[in-house]
């Protein structure tokens, strides 16, 4: 039987919510199956990856620490995957962040620099701006694809990385190991809840979401940037600026991740070290795709990662699962949301043989 | 051997898998698609080689396991990109992640294990030149048969009526889909051959290369065969000679002595992606609109 799919004129709203959802539940029948074929116990691997994490105070504080960069850097991106500009590269952009703020605890390791943690996330804001900013500069000017540019850049980022742990910021007392000194106490976060690690990003990031629901259901910067990925051709003729789109797309995803490397380093880190290349930046584009690219949607995505990746940590120990186990996951949930999410743009026609 | 020596036999076999990856890819982007799920393929295409030969001791039965398996990654994405229409990036991206979290999965108890690798081969009259003899004609059997493909490769897309059809999907799919070309059937073809090449290339880095399992050894390779089919501007020649360049900067370190330079060698690792970025200013025209 042959079937042809037809792009429904509005988006089904029951379908908003039931994709996700149903591609959550796809995905941990196909994670039982798989950790059941490899042996392991798998009613305790999911329990521990989904259940643990909320069974003590601890644990759902770290989720919240995870979810701080993940939300911030989806939000950002999410903003440019709605105008069709395709940021790969967070993850250069959260280590070139990262990089920038940390320039000022390695030059003045005494804590002597006023105003250093303002001026650390300020740094690394700017940093990732500018990174992210030279795709859109050779996108705009030259026609080179964002997809691939910021992909090498967060490549070529790794590698500077590399270079300054291994070379002139290596903490002189550090053990030879690829690291910076630790950062002095007015270079750190405030944490937010006495007793955990998680601090005020989780505030910019909640603040972002703000921002980035008003902006983009609100404004007409938003309906610009929405109509530019819906219908490029009727945003042409609207006569919305193009390479605004790309500039604004690109400019925002780096500044969150930007401002989300420098959290990281004044936060959980508190020190330059390799570690930070972790892959938010590419978890942060599923964040962004399950979350529907939605602001609100984003919230519940990005919790529902973190919850997974503080799940894992524990199901290492409990179910022994591999970390990979983690990726696994991830990658199904992308994968399954991608093929539910055809509920919401399509609706299925058989093809009917016409009665003679 | 010296630092010269060294590079000359060591190039090639560095270069395959980037060779091998880019290929498929390439016939992947010639119709249309972009795939950038390279990485996780060949992580996947890597492990289940090596089991595959940690248990059987055949590389023959290694190297089809792995390119079955990159294969069957490969219509995961298929199913999202051709079948239910799903944006590319994400959908590379999803089995990008898949590839490699699976590949660590499969691979958590062979880690450190170590198999044979496969014998370089004299091949007589070959091996007696000086020089390139002893070190650049003498590898193994896959490096060969990598060579003899890449060609019959530049054959089918350059000389025959298949690589037509391929470029004209790629092209134009909708005038290829008016005059009754099967376009999905294309596509379909094209992307289970970059997954099942992306397997070969993984088989070869995993149980050639470097015969010992170490979680996250395929260490960015696809990447750069992604940057790589840039690099080639999508023509096998000039992909398969980025490969070598690739390879021997893949050497880092190594090539840096060799060619006694004094750079870090982060600068040589970043030199890949620098020269993509470049290729990509140089080749983008500047469209009518940028949507």
């Amino acid at each position: 039987m042959k079937f042809r799919l037809i792009r429904r004129d509005t988006a089904s709203r029951l379908a908003m919510f039931t994709a996700p959802v149903l591609a959550l539940v796809f995905t941990c029948v196909a994670s039982l199956v798989l950790f059941a074929a490899l042996g392991k116990d798998a009613g305790a691997a999911l329990y521990a990856l989904l259940l643990k994490p909320f069974l003590s105070w601890y644990s759902f504080s770290e989720v919240l620490l995870k979810m701080a960069p993940l939300l911030l850097i989806a939000q950002g991106l999410a903003i440019g995957f709605r105008a069709n500009v395709f940021n790969i590269g967070a993850e250069g952009q959260f280590i070139v962040g990262a990089l920038c703020a940390s320039a000022l605890p390695v030059y003045f390791p005494d804590g002597d620099f006023p105003l250093m943690l303002p001026a650390m996330i300020a740094f690394g804001a700017l940093g990732g701006t500018v990174y992210a900013l030279i795709a859109a500069a050779l996108r705009t000017r030259f026609g080179a694809s964002e997809i691939l540019v910021t992909l090498m850049m967060a490549l070529i980022a790794v590698q500077i990385l590399n270079y300054l742990l291994l070379g002139p910021w290596k903490d002189p007392r550090g053990f030879n190991f690829p690291q910076t000194v630790m950062f002095p106490d007015n270079a750190m976060l405030p944490i937010l809840f006495d007793g955990t690690r998680t601090n005020i990003s989780l505030i910019f990031s909640l603040l972002a979401s703000v921002f980035a629901y008003l902006m983009m259901q609100h404004h007409f910067r938003g309906y610009q940037l929405r109509t530019a990925g819906l219908a490029p051709r009727a945003a042409l003729y609207a006569g919305f600026s193009a390479s605004r789109m790309v500039w604004l797309g690109l400019g925002l995803g780096g500044l969150a991740a930007g401002i989300a490397g420098a959290s990281e380093v004044a936060g959980p880190l508190g020190q330059l070290q390799r570690s930070v290349t972790s892959g938010y930046g590419y978890a942060a584009i599923i964040v962004a795709y399950v979350g529907g690219l939605n602001p609100l949607g984003i919230i519940a995505s990005s919790f529902l990662i973190s919850v997974i990746y503080i799940g894992g940590d524990n199901a290492t120990v409990s179910a022994g699962l591999p970390v990979a186990a983690v990726e696994v996951f991830q990658g199904l949930l992308l994968f399954f949301y991608l093929l539910t999410f055809t509920l919401i743009r399509f609706r299925i026609e058989f093809d009917r043989k016409v009665p003679a | 051997m010296s630092g010269l020596e060294f590079l000359l036999a060591g190039t090639l076999a560095a270069s395959l898998p980037l060779l091998l990856a880019a290929l498929g890819e390439m016939v992947v982007e010639k119709t249309g698609l972009l795939n950038l799920g390279l990485e996780g393929m060949m992580a996947i295409g890597a492990a289940i080689a090596f089991i595959c030969v940690f248990h059987t001791g055949s590389h023959t039965l290694g190297f089809a396991a792995a390119a079955l398996i990159s294969t069957v990654v490969a219509m995961f994405f298929a199913i999202l990109v051709i079948g239910v229409k799903a944006n590319e990036v994400a959908a590379g991206l999803a089995i990008g992640v898949l590839g490699l979290g699976l590949s660590a999965l499969f691979g958590k108890s062979y880690e450190s294990r170590t198999i044979s690798g496969l014998p370089k081969i004299d091949i007589p009259g070959l091996s007696d030149i000086p020089l390139i003899g002893p070190t650049l004609l003498t590898q193994d059997i896959v490096v060969w048969l990598a060579v003899l493909g890449s060609i019959a490769l530049w054959w089918v897309l350059n000389r025959t009526k298949l690589g037509l059809i391929i470029a004209a999907v790629g092209e134009n799919a909708d005038a290829a889909r008016s005059i009754g070309y099967p376009v999905v059937l294309i596509r379909l073809c094209a992307v289970a051959f970059g997954g099942a090449m992306c397997g070969l290339a993984g088989a070869y880095a995993s149980t050639v290369y470097t015969p010992l399992w170490a979680d996250g050894m395929i260490a960015g390779r696809g990447w750069i065969a992604l940057a790589l089919v840039v690099f080639g501007t999508w023509q096998t020649g000039r992909v398969a000679f980025g490969a070598l360049l690739f390879g021997i900067l893949s050497l880092g370190e190594l090539t840096a002595q060799a060619m006694g330079v004094g750079l870090p060698s982060q600068v040589l690792s970043s030199l890949p992606y620098l020269v993509t970025i470049l290729m990509l200013v140089v080749i983008s025209r500047r469209r009518s609109g940028l949507f």
